[in-house]
């Protein structure tokens, strides 16, 4: 496994696995978060994983304490907390079982196309000389990875959509777009989990709520998942409406 | 016990040093943006250094105390007043039932923190009282307070630091601490240290000269989020398409347009950017002084500096907790 550390300031260290989107990748950044949060290092507050890299924030204060009790003061504690990164991520790339591929979860989303829960469908149809039809088998025909999460609380980044349905941005982004909202961005297609200004194509709507901050784990959606397209009448969609995840 | 905002001013929110352990679900950090004197505000009225405390943008905020409090106010100075008089800074401070506080003219840096005996009495999201406004969640209902808002005070024992403090505060006079050096120092023209990011190098030469030589004014397009310099433009050598990944506070970004953004507390948890420079953690608190149209320039030091700066200064702060451990033992 390659990988290099470098310091992005004295709180934090970025682990990066290479230049690129892919899916190989992609499993080497879940299996390595996994690997680093068992490891539980001394001073380290949050790991981030991204497309091809992992974000390490730490509180170089506790880092500085240990450094000091132990003696060793010519260490500073990004290079203390660096050796120790090293350490895990050796041991874990020498480990056989490690790549072996990460089975993610697949989690299914239930949208309602169209309509007033998805007022640019009929445009992204047009834009592809498709049907409406055609869009939402296209849409819903295949499972997306996520990546990673960002841009917005239980924002997923996801991977895998079908160029044929692709669509650039709106030139004026919409003030609000309502929470669920599932869109489409160039060759990319995400779900909004909370109410935010955005310039995506709209084309459905899920009544799950995706981000719940009174969970210990607040997103439905992690990465490492990947996610599945139902699409669902009206009806269905305000039958779902209360439904809970835990 | 109670605080009514009669006028929030221009933006109040519940802030705390930021809300961690979440940025991989995509939920930013948030927390006060002049961590210090918020850190500093709460030491002094004997919380811990993490309670919540109240941020207030620039002057116009009153705020109503409808019971005996002890508070302590520090970060900007928008000229508080009890009544009608002159309230010093950067110490603990009584307030009798009925007071009436106002922030009402302006006189330097940006941001007014206000801790109270106890700390606000809200309940924790996600391990944290800041306010994401975005996500509408945290602080008080997840928004910035408007008028009318009431915030209560969290009750505490007698055995407690904050009621010795109090106590003390009131039998003696002349009871001095010494906080004051935790002002963020406001120069005409403000200097930040900063270690070269990653990018650094893809600037040009004459690029590289014009960001540490040039002054730099914060953008009006500034927020909580990120502040915008207005300067000379920069170019890279080469600006190849980057993959996003995690971001950090103070990390400075140079978009298309080549007007460098500095990531400050409700930044994005991800970004895709060229990575110019990191801003030296004990500067940090100088851009939540700042306010667009002030001015700043860049001085380079390495992670190393960087690191001692970090470590003296939290020496200060453990001295501070220290002398204000005595003052509740006496």
């Amino acid at each position: 496994m390659n990988y290099s550390l470098q310091a992005l300031g004295e709180r934090a260290i970025l682990i990066a696995l290479g230049n690129e989107i892919n899916e190989q990748i992609h499993q080497q950044v879940v299996g390595l978060l996994a690997e680093l949060e068992r490891a539980k290092l001394l001073g380290v507050v949050e790991y981030v994983p991204a497309y091809c890299s992992i974000m390490v924030h730490y509180e170089p204060m506790v880092i500085w304490q240990s450094i000091r009790t132990s003696h060793d003061l010519q260490q500073s504690p990004s290079q203390r907390l660096k050796q120790q990164l090293a350490f895990v991520i050796e041991q874990h790339a020498a480990r056989p079982d490690n790549f072996s591929p990460h089975e993610g979860r697949v989690v299914e989303i239930p949208v309602c196309y169209g309509g007033t829960y998805g007022p640019d469908l009929a445009e992204v149809a047009r834009y592809n000389e498709l049907s409406v039809d055609e869009v939402i088998r296209i849409h819903s025909g295949r499972t997306y990875l996520v990546h990673m999460l960002g841009f917005a609380p239980g924002f997923p980044y996801l991977g895998g959509m079908d160029p044929a349905i692709a669509m650039p941005r709106k030139a004026i982004p919409r003030a609000a777009i309502e929470a669920g909202s599932v869109g489409i961005a160039g060759e990319q297609t995400g779900i909004y989990p909370i109410r935010t200004p955005g310039g995506w194509r709209i084309i459905g709507r899920t009544p799950l709520k995706l981000f719940h901050p009174e969970y210990e784990v607040p997103s439905l959606i992690q990465a490492g998942d990947r996610i599945k397209f139902i699409p669902i009448s009206h009806e269905q969609f305000s039958r779902i409406g209360d439904l809970h995840w835990t | 016990m109670a605080i009514e905002v009669i006028k929030p001013g221009m933006m109040a929110s519940i802030q705390d040093r930021g809300r961690y352990g979440y940025q991989k679900y995509g939920v930013n950090v948030n927390g006060a943006m002049d961590e210090g004197s918020a850190r500093v505000a709460n030491l002094l009225v004997g919380n811990d250094e993490g309670a919540a405390v109240l941020e207030l943008t620039l002057a116009g905020a009153t705020l109503l105390f409808t019971d005996d409090h002890m508070i302590a106010i520090c970060g900007g100075n928008m000229t508080p007043y009890m009544n009608n008089a002159a309230v010093p800074m950067w110490q603990p401070v009584l307030v009798s039932k009925g007071s009436t506080l106002t922030f009402a003219q302006y006189k330097s840096g940006c941001r007014v923190y206000v801790a109270i005996a106890g700390g606000f009495e809200l309940r924790k999201v996600l391990g944290s009282y800041s306010t994401n406004m975005r996500g509408q969640l945290g602080g008080y209902n997840g928004r910035v307070l408007r008028s009318g808002d009431v915030l209560q005070s969290k009750s505490f024992d007698v055995h407690s630091s904050c009621a010795k403090l109090w106590k003390r505060l009131k039998d003696e006079s002349g009871l001095s601490f010494n906080a004051q050096h935790f002002a963020v120092a406001l120069e005409e023209t403000a200097t930040i240290r900063y270690i070269p990011g990653p990018d650094y190098e893809l600037l040009t030469a004459d690029s590289k000269r014009k960001w540490n030589s040039s002054i730099w004014r914060v953008d009006v397009q500034s927020d909580r989020m990120g502040y915008r310099l207005q300067g000379e433009q920069l170019e890279l050598h080469d600006r190849a398409e980057l993959i996003s990944e995690g971001t950090v506070q103070g990390l400075i970004q140079l978009p298309a347009n080549g007007q460098p953004i500095v990531l400050l507390s409700d930044r994005q948890t991800t970004g895709g950017y060229p990575k110019i420079a990191i801003v030296a953690t004990v500067d940090i608190p100088v851009f939540g002084q700042l306010k667009p149209g002030d001015s700043l320039r860049f001085a380079a030091v390495t992670h190393q500096d960087a690191e001692r700066l970090l470590l003296e200064y939290e020496q200060d702060m453990a001295l501070l907790k220290t002398a204000m451990k005595l003052k509740c033992l006496a």
